[in-house]
């Protein structure tokens, strides 16, 4: 078929929207900037990724600083997709990388700007939910719950990697990495019921196969940190004092 | 001045593990000071070979991303000690490798050592792209195969291409490894004859290493057949190759293995 009886190929597009924030910045602009930089200290992400029209109209001309004002902003990380309420023949504008505009538009209520409170409050280590696994772990993939225990009803292959806020229990071989207590938890330990780890770690400390005593390698064994050294412990059935047998 | 050299072929399972580990080992023998970096990110397997599995803690996407030094993550041989291993990472793949950061740590690798040579993995994607990115040197492991040798005359084409030298309006300096070489089966007729590969790609041989259970047994036990059994036919194969590689001038004959007692006794008909 010649090229120009074919027709062209169709373009689809989809609609999507976002809610833009206005900001309207007042004078004295200085002191209005070192305002964004408390609200952004306090919110340091609410801006990421966020596009923002500038409203003018509390300005004029001859507004002090005004020339500084669109460099500020985007030096803040601020992505102003459009100005309004101001006009681009401003002597002061004449720098500015004037975006075009965009028509339409809802105007929506205030936007309450969040807080961050993370910083305030460090969390209490959180022992979450635990996650169960009950297929092998296979070389290269990677799990991780950074905020319970991880239990493998299974195997964990050599260059598999797990990663625990809390312990980790493999009902199998565990033949790859173990990362344990990964925010910071002494106290989590690492369990196997065939223990030939790669490398076993416990909140930051590790250990490499080398080190494991031979002893206990593919024998049920587990971890433990103690003293800053990791401790490899083999995991015997209890025994019952007195008993004949 | 350090010495970069890429393994690469294009077709996977041609040897390119098993070549970098016994090329490396054999450098390394003669003194030079010699790492081996795995850039099959993901598919990590010279460590393996190596026999250094053990003891990866760091790996060069930790170094890359700056999780690591390169000194804490380089993993000192046990039987040579001018050789040395950068593991790659077994749980990221090859996206992690950045061209800013490979260009670093090749850049502090030329500084501690006098050959650096890269595993390249398979196919003809970012990894393997950047591992000859930086390479002075190729050697292109190929098979006596139709399918092998048209997998390397692609790879020929990318290293006179888009590589830094080349780029730099260079010319990496290439070589032609013939691994898997079955002199039987070549007799019947089998497989491509050596003049017909060296015909189609048009680069010097490097070394014919003949398929041999040795390197199989070698790779199984973590250790270069260079090391594990010197003098077998594949290792005598291995440490001639690199001594083409650092200047010698050599005649490349197939090896085969020794002559026992009787065959020395009977030489043949006079």
């Amino acid at each position: 078929m010649p090229d120009e009886l074919r027709p062209p190929p169709k373009i689809r597009a989809r609609g999507r929207s976002f809610l833009a924030l206005v900001l309207s910045p007042e004078p004295a602009l200085a002191d209005w900037l070192l305002g964004l930089d408390a609200q952004i200290a306090r919110s340091s992400t609410f801006f990421a990724g966020k596009p923002v029209i500038l409203d003018l109209s509390l300005l004029d001309a001859g507004t002090e600083g005004l020339a500084g004002l669109y460099p500020a902003l985007r030096e803040r990380g601020i992505r102003i997709i459009g100005i309004e309420g101001g006009d681009p023949s401003w002597p002061a504008c004449a720098q500015w990388d004037w975006p075009a505009g965009f028509m339409g538009g809802r105007a929506s209520g205030a936007v309450e700007i969040p807080e961050d409170t993370a910083t305030a409050t460090a969390p209490e280590a959180p022992r979450g939910s635990s996650m169960i696994l009950e297929q092998p772990i296979r070389s290269g993939q990677t799990i991780m719950n950074p905020d319970g225990d991880i239990i493998i009803v299974g195997s964990v292959a050599s260059g598999a990697e797990v990663t625990a806020g809390g312990s980790i229990h493999v009902y199998g071989p565990l033949r790859g990495r173990a990362i344990a207590g990964m925010n910071g938890q002494p106290d989590a330990r690492i369990f196997a019921h065939s223990m030939q780890a790669e490398l076993a770690a416990i909140d930051g400390y590790y250990i490499t196969a080398e080190e494991i005593d031979p002893r206990y390698v593919q024998q049920p064994a587990q971890i433990i940190l103690s003293n800053d050294t990791l401790v490899v412990q083999p995991l015997v059935p209890p025994t019952f004092a007195g008993r004949k047998t | 001045m350090a010495k970069v050299l890429v393994v690469t072929s294009g077709k996977g399972g041609v040897g390119k593990t098993t070549s970098t580990a016994a090329l490396g080992a054999a450098l390394a023998q003669t003194g030079q000071n010699v790492v081996v970096v795995d850039f099959d990110v993901g598919l990590r397997n010279l460590d393996l070979v190596m026999g250094a599995e053990r003891r990866v803690v760091f790996d060069l996407i930790n170094v890359i991303q700056g999780d690591a030094k390169l000194s804490q993550a380089l993993i000192r041989d046990k039987r040579i000690e001018t050789l040395s291993i950068l593991p790659a990472s077994q749980t990221r793949d090859k996206d992690a490798l950045t061209a800013e950061g490979v260009a670093k740590v090749m850049q502090e690798l030329r500084e501690k050592f006098d050959w650096v040579i890269c595993d390249s993995p398979a196919g003809i994607e970012r990894g393997a792209q950047l591992a000859m990115y930086h390479a002075d040197y190729a050697v292109v492991v190929t098979n006596p195969e139709v399918s092998s040798v048209r997998d390397s005359d692609r790879i020929i084409g990318m290293l006179d291409s888009t590589t830094e030298r080349a780029k730099a309006g260079g010319k990496i300096e290439k070589y032609l490894l013939l691994t898997r070489y079955d002199p039987a089966r070549a007799a019947r007729g089998e497989m491509l004859r050596i003049e017909d590969v060296l015909e189609i790609l048009s680069i010097p041989l490097l070394g014919i290493i003949p398929e041999s259970e040795e390197v199989l047994r070698a790779s199984n036990l973590g250790a270069p057949v260079t090391i594990s059994s010197p003098d077998s036919p594949p290792a005598r194969a291995y440490a001639e190759a690199a001594r083409r590689l650092e200047g010698e001038k050599l005649e490349v004959t197939v090896p085969t293995e020794r002559k026992g007692l009787f065959a020395r006794l009977f030489k043949g008909r006079g």
